[in-house]
């Protein structure tokens, strides 16, 4: 079975946020949400890199081990997805989520946290695939479409990859050792405990 | 970037660009008639994510959109924060209330229910006034509910979940969380009328000390002399007023995210809100105890206010002195001013 990843080679990434902007229509995310966003590390100076980031869909994810009403689960492939059913707006998966990928809409009491929202690697939630429910709470569900999320899809440099965990390494690699130079697998470290070795 | 780190300055780029003039002074040395410079290696001066980790609790650069907290790219912190909320929590929680609860038991396996050792004296002396039997009854009626709904979002779903299944656990637990909000207001009016009602009859004297000696007369024999409050009651109060002051303060930073606060000062609030919320919990159960199966007529102090007069001389014989000394001067004999006959 895949054990699907995302990689984001910062040094091909420009920094268009072309991804943040598909995400945001493939899966009409609620407004003030960003479930993916282009961060750009030395700015300006030299060694400047940008880096997209989202959920990383982390081995043994942090998330899912602190959630007071237990509402994440893993898909077959290694996606972490959560119920919005049972989801109470606490705000500890954001806390200890490394990328702070958990977001919320602000529409709980006191203007504070309504239900929390990710990063689903297009893969919808807990409804049955590709209904209208699902939609209107999840997004898009790419995967049980057979396609990849749309992000990482329409990427123009190929930075953003997603896929099968071992194939989207190799591909960087193999990329790392054809150009002689490569900043690394942002968040992999992190996220999977493993790194790429080149 | 911007660094966060705390000790850290010298971080990874900071090296890096030693390095890199070490190297071109490595370079130049032997080939000072011709070119310093060899072919550049693009990521040389980039920065890695190994070496920002090792030199940064978070590593933060520059976004495009407007929500600036998306800047954050890694914070590690996290990966404590789960540690701490799933480990070391649950042990000190754990401990803390399982804890207590048992020494209750055993306290009272070996020393019974604190009696009025001369009986009831069929009158009564007023303890406590309507308005601090409010004031009291408010705090604890929303601490109760507050610690609850409290413990619930920490263990409920390792006790009460796997018995009740996800739909209704999670019905409840966000019931619990609109409780544990919206009773936080009244239970900090509670703390603050407390405070001004108390504060000055808490005030730490000379008698205090030989209460503390004779063991409070919860061990050993001995009834020490006290006040309206006792040195064991009067550190309750400093505890729930300091302690709830902070368990308040902590509390409102959770419920007001990024109110002049960031991911790390959100991090510790939990931390010291969780903590002293399952301590302070711990503390009260004393304090219940007591209150109730363990001292006879202590009950009737915060029930309907009045107390037996042996009991209060029993265990507040000054705070009795000192209410009768007030009668004898407003023209009555030995009676204090609002005692009357049992019926
Ligand atoms: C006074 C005002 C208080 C405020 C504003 C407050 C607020 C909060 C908030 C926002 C949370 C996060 C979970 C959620 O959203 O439900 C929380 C958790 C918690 N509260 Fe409070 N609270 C207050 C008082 C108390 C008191 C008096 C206690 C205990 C006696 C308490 C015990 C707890 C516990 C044990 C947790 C869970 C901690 C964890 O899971 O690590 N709180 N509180
Ligand atoms: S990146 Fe954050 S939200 Fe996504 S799986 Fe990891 S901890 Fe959970
Ligand atoms: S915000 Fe929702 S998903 Fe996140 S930990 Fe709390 S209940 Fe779980």
């Amino acid at each position: 079975m895949a054990r699907l990843k995302f990689l984001c080679d910062a040094d091909r990434c420009i920094e268009c946020n072309a991804c943040v902007t598909a995400c945001k229509n493939e899966n009409e995310v609620p407004w003030g949400i960003n479930r993916r966003r282009v961060v750009t590390i030395n700015d300006g100076k030299p060694g400047e890199r940008s880096i997209s980031m989202a959920c990383m869909h982390c081995t043994d994810a942090p998330c899912k081990a602190v959630c007071p009403v237990d509402c994440f689960y893993n898909t077959a492939d290694g996606i972490v997805l959560h119920s919005k059913d049972l989801c109470i707006g606490c705000g500890y998966c954001f806390y200890a989520c490394p990328f702070g990928a958990p977001q919320y809409p602000r529409v709980g009491n006191f203007g504070s946290r309504g239900k929390m929202d990710k990063c689903t690697y297009c893969a919808g939630g807990p409804e049955p695939d590709l209904t209208a429910a699902e939609y209107q709470k999840y997004g898009a569900n790419r995967i049980a479409e057979g396609k990849l999320p749309l992000c990482a899809e329409m990427c123009s440099t190929k930075s953003l990859l997603a896929g099968d965990g071992e194939i989207i390494a190799a591909i960087y690699k193999e990329r790392v050792l054809k150009r002689g130079y490569g900043s690394g697998a942002w968040g992999w470290k992190t996220a999977y405990r493993e790194t790429i070795d080149v | 970037m911007t660094r966060t780190g705390h000790d850290r300055r010298w971080s990874a780029r900071g090296i890096a660009a030693a390095l890199t003039m070490l190297l071109a002074l490595l370079l130049a040395l032997p080939a000072a008639t011709g070119s310093a410079f060899a072919q550049v290696n693009p990521t040389t001066e980039a920065v890695r994510e190994e070496q920002l980790m090792q030199a940064l609790d978070r590593v933060t650069g520059r976004v495009s959109i407007p929500d600036r907290k998306a800047a954050t790219l890694i914070q590690v912190e996290g990966q404590e924060w789960r540690a701490y909320h799933e480990r070391t929590l649950a042990w000190i929680g754990g401990i803390a209330i399982l804890g207590m609860l048992a020494v209750l038991a055993v306290f009272f396996l070996v020393r019974g229910r604190i009696r009025t050792e001369a009986g009831p004296s069929g009158r009564t002396i007023v303890r406590f006034r309507w308005f601090e039997r409010f004031v009291h009854w408010l705090t604890a009626s929303c601490f109760v509910i507050l610690a609850l709904s409290g413990l619930n979002v920490a263990f409920g779903k390792s006790l009460l979940l796997p018995l009740i299944g996800p739909e209704a656990f999670s019905t409840f637990s966000m019931a619990a969380k609109y409780a544990h909000n919206y009773l936080s207001f009244p239970f900090t009016l509670g703390l603050v009328l407390m405070f001004f009602i108390w504060a000055l009859r808490n005030i730490p004297s000379r008698v205090d000390v030989t209460w503390f000696a004779q063991g409070g007369g919860i061990v050993g024999k001995a009834h020490p002399p006290a006040g309206k409050f006792n040195a064991g009651q009067k550190m309750l109060f400093w505890l729930v007023i300091l302690v709830g002051a902070a368990i308040a303060v902590s509390g409102y930073i959770l419920l007001f995210p990024f109110y002049g606060t960031t991911i790390a000062g959100m991090q510790t609030a939990q931390v010291v809100h969780g903590l002293l919320g399952v301590l302070l919990t711990a503390v009260i159960l004393g304090h219940i105890y007591i209150g109730t199966l363990g001292m006879e007529g202590a009950f009737d102090a915060m029930g309907n206010g009045e107390v037996d007069l042996n009991w209060a001389r029993q265990h507040h014989s000054l705070w009795v002195a000192e209410e009768e000394r007030k009668a004898t001067a407003d023209g009555k004999h030995g009676v204090p001013p609002t005692a009357v006959p049992a019926e």
